[in-house]
């Protein structure tokens, strides 16, 4: 019994190591296109980027456009709201993220209109911080950078890519 | 387990038999011994087997007349709902299927939970059951989409962003899921598809639930193992069977009120609005049978261990079988857990109210106390009471408290018999 225990392996062992192998890569290349259809498609993808015109969004006003069927905030915002934005201690900030980073110009403050919660469409100019957002789903409340400050999404508005083609034209994506 | 051991009495039916054992399973179907104490909360695995088959051939039916794409499903309802004959009727009865499926399973789990079915031997069954459970909250959550009404629309977002909480991949996972960006047309057509799947897979589980319920037997109201057949048990048919059917036929009268008088009340309004990526509905709310899951999400300030905490809430009643300690089964034995066995079932209820209030003040301290209260039940109350409770005497037989503190005559004769042997010898 015990030489069979520190049997060497022989060529049978080598042969169903190979062949188990072999099978496992064979499987594994036969699945992964059942799993990959499932991912965004390429009528999908070509949907990429969005151009608006914000010509007529007046100081105060936000409009939403739908960009890769999301949802995307662009804000007109007046002075204080800039200000406001631009004087908060970075501290008290739960995703610390400075005002001049998210917004290219000052004025125009762009994001997704997605909680970055559970996904729902928060709500303009609603909730604690004025000319902010209110999710009504989960309760979180963003200010007028569109930062998380209170409830429980974890990260502060996102900010899509885009581009200032002219200075009444946005592209975003 | 179980002396029951069935032949076939014709010559070709035995030849049969030994070959294709059909007829043993028809025999757990007739004279199959089962407890003679079974109450009527034993009767909600016939009711299940009822409400699964209405839902499969209610959909079945459905599915010929919906569309799936993002453009016609809205409409496509609603085409059920005013052109198809008895459309209305069929798609009502296949909405409020799911509700009455969910009252009828939460009564069946809370049984489970008073009279210990969930303990050795029955493990097994449990889990099943368990899986079927959530597979059934899986297949009412994708058919919830399909209308692609507001709710539909916005329950599927929050629903597939739970699983944007997982590191890293998250939201790799969650664009696979959709398809795309967003929840759209593609995250439709395969929600249909898996609508579709979904129902069979509950099927084929539900068969090995009752392959493996068949194998120590049912458990009964006082918890004890009985010798099979004797004067503890009777034959499943007649006395099973008619006891099932007239609760099933009890348990229609209240289906068809809600699909007669009330067919919407136990769903949202919002659901009749198209749906559009546009625009939240003020107060997103799943529907009743999720509430004490979703309040269990909301009350976590983090989104990661809200996540996990939701879904740790199903797994903590998978592994029940090992976190209850007590070798007892029947709650009638445990004066304590009996105790604590109701604060469960206010806990719960209380969770489900909390589900469907806004998520702030009051109801947010309230749900958080009751998320707490709930793996304090499972994962502290019962290890310890299971070692330190004082339970009662159990009997020894089903006949043994009727005859007034007799044996079970069949086990009391032989133990005569031994008596008179001993004596002699």
């Amino acid at each position: 019994m015990s030489d069979t225990n520190k049997k060497k392996p022989n060529r049978r062992d080598f042969i169903l190591t190979a062949t188990t192998a072999a099978g496992a890569v064979g499987v594994g290349a036969a699945v992964w296109p059942l799993i990959d259809q499932m991912n965004p498609d390429a009528s999908v993808k070509a949907l990429a980027s969005t151009e608006v015109d914000v010509s007529s969004v007046q100081p105060g006003q936000s409009i939403t456009v739908l960009w890769r069927g999301k949802p995307v905030f662009i804000k007109h915002r007046t002075p204080q709201e800039i200000e406001e934005a631009r004087k908060v201690d970075l501290k008290e900030l739960k995703h610390p993220e400075k005002d001049e980073d998210r917004a290219k110009k000052p004025e125009w403050l762009v994001t997704l209109g997605i909680c970055t919660h559970l996904g729902c469409v928060p709500l303009t100019n609603k909730g604690d911080f004025e000319g902010g957002w209110f999710c009504p789903c989960h309760g979180s409340h963003y200010d007028t950078s569109g930062r998380v400050r209170s409830g429980p999404a974890p990260t502060n508005l996102e900010v899509p890519e885009y581009t200032f083609v002219d200075s009444n034209t946005i592209k975003i994506g | 387990m179980s002396s029951h051991e069935y032949t076939p009495s014709s010559k070709f039916g035995k030849w049969f038999n030994d070959r294709l054992p059909l007829l043993t399973l028809t025999n757990h179907l007739t004279d199959y011994p089962t407890p003679k104490n079974l109450n009527y909360w034993w009767t909600f695995g016939g009711i299940l087997t009822f409400c699964l088959i209405t839902q499969i051939i209610t959909g079945l039916v459905l599915a010929m007349h919906y569309v799936a794409h993002a453009d016609l499903a809205f409409g496509s309802v609603e085409h059920i709902m005013r052109d198809v004959n008895y459309g209305w009727l069929i798609r009502y009865v296949h909405a409020n299927g799911a509700s009455m499926f969910f009252l009828a399973v939460y009564i069946h789990i809370f049984r489970a939970l008073y009279y210990g079915s969930y303990k050795s031997p029955r493990e097994v069954i449990w889990i099943i059951g368990m899986l079927i459970y959530f597979l059934m909250m899986a297949t009412a959550f994708l058919g919830y989409v399909l209308p692609w009404g507001q709710m539909s629309f916005w329950g599927a977002t929050v629903i597939t962003n739970l699983f944007s909480a997982i590191p890293l991949i998250g939201e790799s996972v969650t664009h696979w899921l959709w398809g795309g960006y967003s929840v759209d047309n593609p995250t439709l057509t395969r929600f249909f598809s898996l609508h579709y799947l979904f129902p069979f897979l509950i099927l084929g589980l539900v068969i090995l639930h009752i392959w493996a319920l068949h194998v120590p037997g049912n458990n009964n109201p006082i918890g004890i193992d009985i010798k099979k057949p004797s004067n503890d048990t009777v034959p499943f048919h007649p006395y099973i069977v008619i006891k099932d059917i007239f609760a099933l036929l009890i348990f229609l009268i209240i289906f068809a009120f809600f699909v007669f008088f009330s067919p919407n009340i136990l769903g949202h309004s919002d659901n009749y609005i198209e749906a559009n990526p546009l625009v939240t509905p003020a107060h997103i709310v799943p529907e009743w049978y999720l509430l004490p899951f979703y309040a269990i999400l909301r009350s976590v300030p983090d989104k990661l261990l809200g996540v996990i905490a939701m879904f740790a809430a199903i797994f903590v009643l998978v592994i029940l079988p090992w976190l209850d300690t007590s070798k007892v089964r029947s709650a009638l034995f445990r004066p304590i857990y009996k105790q604590f066995y109701w604060f469960l079932v206010a806990d719960v209820l209380i969770l489900g109210y909390m589900g469907a209030m806004p998520a702030e003040g009051i109801y947010l301290l309230i749900a958080r106390v009751a998320t707490a209260y709930y793996f304090i039940h499972f994962l502290v109350i019962l290890p310890i009471l299971g070692k330190k409770e004082r339970t009662l005497n159990i009997p020894l037989s089903i006949t043994e408290p009727v005859l007034g503190g007799m044996l079970n005559p069949s086990m009391a004769k032989a133990k005569k018999d031994t008596e008179k042997i001993n004596s002699l010898g």
